[in-house]
């Protein structure tokens, strides 16, 4: 399975990566981080693209493919 | 070294500059000061083996900030101006003593307020002493009073702001700048490498820490720590660099004050009082910042005469220094003349 | 596991001050990469505005210098011209650039500095609160300009990329945006492209970049990226306006 990691505490809720998923993988999350931030939480069906880790203003975002 | 040349100050000046190793030069035309981007224009295309670079900047807010940014890389850097460009360069002096940046400025001194005349004058001790910049900083003030001293203090000023990081004002006017006289060229200059100098910019790659010239502030607490420390900077430059020259003060009932080209009319004017029996004494300060105040401690039953092209600034500094307990009458000569000795002796003897 | 993206080595573990969906993040990010991916660190200085991005230095471990407003490209070219085999990067904003340091970029470029200008145009004074920039758009309204931006006066925006192509001085102008991933990749082309034009000595290189500012223009983030496509393409269209080198190909 392709993994996207998420830093928590690093999101500011712009909304870019589940914007530009192309495979909807993204979705706001429910949990807020010390920013007062909702980061977001990934689903299913990573194809490891990159693109919300392209997005990501705060480059808060790492992609690994499962080999 | 060695050579006796008869040299015009400007000129003389920007060749000690360039034997300091100051192979950049950043500025704007402007009289009194412009020889000096023009002797180092000349030497660019006629010195390559040197390897100078000049270039005129489009204003003088440029050219300084422009020897900020070369300032920082450890290379040595200066700009020569005037009054009204002086004026322009003062948020970037402030920045550079801030930013522990060891530029080096030269004013040469011609009349205000506005754009006002050419000839020589003091109206700008208040902005390079008191710094007309922004915040609480301070540049060291060196006034050459002769075209060697404008070539010794020239070099000196690249020692004195690398060794405190921190602007040198070389504060000259138009009749040093202009006139010719015989002068001892300083030798070449032996200087560490420019990445060897503190804070340089030099592309830190990954095992070095990097350089930054950073002067935002980051909240009340920070901001009141590095401005303590800025102060403990400009401290070590009072402590250390006081300079002055005193003529004939043990028997002296009459002190005259000056520096720059009215400190020669007031040496011709003492030794023509002297000459008179009239007992005359000078102290000319040399360092502007730090203000040689202890060149006044300790002297009482003595009256002070402060000469100034000026309206009177360096005065208010002489009374500073003798705490307003001594008698220190002030003559000035404002537009631009330059008052013959004979109207200093006048002024003496009404004393 | 392979590693797909992960944080570029120069970045510092610093989180920005940006806002979220800011612009700068974005091209910040492109920028260390590329400062990886071509080996910067080592010979690089970082010439930082004053505006939003001026706590960057924080962001990168790399020598910077932080420069008073607008001058930058007066600073970045004593630094050039000290050392004119280091590696130069200015960057700044609309303010910074366009207005308090117009004479200081229209110089550096008739003079050709061989240093890569960062252009971030977001339309708009972000740091200082959302005040009328040079490049805001007519009728956008700004904070000094509560009926919005009109030419009596504020006269019109202007165009940089377009201005400084027509000075000899600069050999390679083109604008890009980050509104959306294709415009990205484009964004950092144009960048690699400005950064190896400076390692090959050649000349001045401008690189205008329309920014989502979701605070300044009152908007969220992906709303921001909207109004890029929607308003201000309209006004500064993308597209490469000098090429020197194609030019005399």
């Amino acid at each position: 399975m392709n993994i996207v990691k998420i830093d928590f505490d690093r999101c500011k809720e712009c909304g870019y990566c589940i914007k530009f998923c192309p495979k909807g993988v993204l979705s706001k999350g429910t949990k807020v981080n010390k920013r007062g931030y909702y980061p977001p939480v990934v689903g299913e069906g990573c194809i490891a693209c990159a693109t919300c880790a392209r997005v990501c203003p705060d480059t808060a975002i790492s992609v690994f493919k499962e080999e | 070294m060695g050579e006796k040349v008869f040299m015009q100050g400007n000129q003389a000046m920007a060749e000690s500059a360039i034997r300091a190793g100051c192979k950049l030069y950043f500025g704007y035309p402007i009289t009194p000061s412009s020889e000096v981007p023009e002797y180092y224009a000349k030497a660019m295309r006629e010195r390559p083996e040197e390897h100078i670079t000049f270039i005129q900047a489009e204003t003088e807010v440029s050219a300084f900030n422009m020897v900020a940014g070369a300032a920082a890389t450890g290379h040595r850097a200066m700009t020569a101006t005037s009054g009204p460009g002086f004026s322009l360069g003062q948020e970037a002096m402030s920045y550079m003593a801030a930013g522990d940046i060891p530029g080096v400025i030269v004013e040469v001194m011609r009349p205000g307020p506005g754009d006002a005349d050419i000839l020589a004058a003091q109206g700008d001790y208040f902005q390079a002493v008191k710094g007309g910049g922004h915040g609480d900083y301070n540049n060291l003030v060196l006034a050459p009073y002769s075209v060697q001293e404008l070539c010794d203090l020239m070099q000196e000023s690249f020692e004195l702001a690398e060794k405190y990081h921190n602007p040198v004002i070389l504060l000259s006017d138009a009749t040093l700048a202009k006139m010719r006289e015989a002068v001892e060229l300083p030798g070449y200059v032996d200087e560490p490498a420019p990445a060897d100098k503190y804070n340089a910019l030099r592309g830190c790659g990954k095992d070095k820490e990097p350089h930054k010239v950073v002067t935002c502030g980051d909240g009340p607490v920070q901001w009141e720590q590095f401005n303590l420390k800025l102060q403990e900077k400009f401290k070590r430059i009072k402590d250390n660099e006081v300079r002055y020259e005193t003529y004939n003060m043990d028997d002296a009932d009459i002190i005259l004050v000056a520096y720059g080209s009215m400190a020669r009319v007031c040496e011709s004017a003492m030794k023509m009082a002297r000459e008179e029996g009239l007992k005359v004494g000078m102290i000319r300060p040399i360092s502007l910042w730090p203000f040689p105040e202890k060149a006044f401690e300790g002297i009482t039953g003595k009256k002070f005469l402060v000469c100034e092209l000026s309206a009177g600034q360096m005065v208010e500094d002489v009374k500073l220094a003798v705490e307003n307990k001594r008698d220190v009458s002030f003559f000035g000569k404002l537009g631009g003349t330059t008052p013959s000795p004979k109207v200093i002796l006048e002024q003496i003897k009404k004393i | 596991m392979k590693t797909i993206y992960k944080r570029p080595e120069v970045f510092t573990d610093a989180v920005t001050t940006y806002c979220g969906g800011c612009g700068h993040g974005i091209v910040g990010k492109l920028i260390a990469e590329l400062i990886d991916e071509m080996g910067l660190q080592d010979n690089g200085i970082l010439v930082w505005p004053i505006g939003c991005s001026c706590l960057s230095d924080r962001y990168y471990k790399m020598d910077a210098y932080m420069a008073l407003h607008g001058r930058a490209p007066a600073a970045a070219t004593g630094i050039k011209r000290a050392d004119p085999s280091k590696f130069v990067m200015v960057y700044q904003g609309d303010g910074d650039l366009a207005s308090e340091g117009m004479a200081e970029i229209m110089h550096a470029a008739i003079r050709g500095e061989k240093f890569s200008v960062i252009f971030i145009n977001n339309a708009i004074y972000g740091m200082t609160g959302g005040q009328v920039a040079p490049t805001t758009l007519m009728d956008q309204v700004a904070s000094t300009a509560p009926y919005g931006r009109k030419a009596d006066t504020c006269g019109f925006p202007v165009k940089m990329a377009e201005l400084l192509a027509n000075l000899p001085g600069v050999i390679y102008s083109e604008r890009v945006t980050v509104n959306s991933p294709a415009h990205i990749a484009a964004c950092k082309r144009a960048l690699k492209k400005s950064f190896e034009l400076q390692l090959e000595g050649k000349g001045m290189s401008f690189i205008e970049i329309l920014s989502p500012c979701p605070t300044g223009w009152k908007v969220s983030p992906v709303k921001a990226l909207d109004w890029i496509e929607e308003q201000a393409i309209q006004e500064y269209p993308l597209g490469v306006i000098k090429d020197v080198e194609k030019e005399d190909a």
